[in-house]
């Protein structure tokens, strides 16, 4: 991980239990594969548990963009807790309020409206990703 | 209704399609092939220690389901003192399957769904067993 310099990580929770953890790991794909590839990397969450200190430093070598499906926050905290803390978050039922007709149902095989829903969480994603870089580019020195 | 009495718990898989035809695999269980007995969990609930989920799977038989080497599903039920009853490598049932070339993370190809089927066929093997010797 040392040829890191233009790199964002995304760290999406597993989610497997719920709709909103599949949207969260396909908004992250779709950053990967089509919005920002050349830009972002990510890691399996539960390897920062089951791998070594190369994959606890991710958060540590790059900024990192955590992505969660519900309020129990496994990717923020479990990125906090082996790795570093992350730029910024991103919790899918906090963006759902926006959309309160929006009921998501499949964990296995997303609706059409689901997907447009994942698309929007990419490029929200992906916003933060440009953030992230351009932060890097300029630091201010401003601690949050 | 019968307790549902085993987790099936699959990697997170987000970088490869091999951890996708996992989680396909562990949701036909789950909601097709034995709905009644199985039900599945978030594999990230156990990295960050959470304390019902913890408690669940130290009481309930688990079957972890992997994608890759790192085997991060069984790994993460034995740091968390899980009852881990089998441990199933996806490239295991690939290799029975060779010709089999599954592609896609968000969405698989049809060869990866085929993989899926088979993988789940073993899952509920698993499954059939474990019920037979409670």
């Amino acid at each position: 991980m040392g040829m890191a310099s233009n790199k964002v990580g995304i760290v999406s929770c597993s989610g497997e239990e719920i709709p909103e953890g599949t949207i969260s790991r396909i908004a992250t794909r779709l950053v990967l594969e089509k919005l920002r590839p050349e830009e972002t990397v990510t890691i399996c969450l539960p390897l920062f548990l089951a791998g070594g200190e190369d994959e606890r430093a991710f958060a540590r070598v790059f900024p990192t963009i955590t992505v969660d499906g519900c309020e129990k926050r496994c990717a923020e905290i479990g990125t906090k807790k082996y790795s570093g803390k992350p730029t910024a978050t991103i919790v899918i039922t906090d963006i759902l309020k926006k959309y309160p007709q929006l009921k998501l149902k499949s964990r296995d095989d997303p609706s059409a409206e689901e997907l447009v829903l994942a698309e929007k969480v990419a490029e929200e994603i992906a916003k933060k990703v440009d953030e992230a870089l351009e932060q890097k580019r300029h630091p201010t020195g401003r601690e949050e | 209704m019968p307790k549902k009495n085993i987790f099936i718990i699959p990697c997170s898989g987000i970088g490869k399609s091999l951890g996708t035809v996992g989680r396909k695999a562990t949701y036909k269980v789950v909601e097709e092939l034995r709905p009644d007995q199985t039900t599945t969990t978030c594999l990230a609930l156990l990295t960050i220690g959470d304390e019902e989920t913890l408690k669940k799977i130290r009481e309930t038989p688990c079957i972890s389901i992997d994608g890759c080497p790192s085997q991060c599903s069984k790994k993460n039920i034995e740091a968390s003192k899980g009852k881990l009853v089998k441990s199933i490598m996806v490239t295991d049932i690939l290799r029975n399957h060779r010709g089999l070339k599954p592609e896609g993370v968000i969405k698989l190809n049809v060869e990866g769904e085929k993989l899926a089927s088979f993988l789940a066929d073993e899952v509920v093997k698993e499954v059939d067993k474990i019920g037979a010797d409670e």
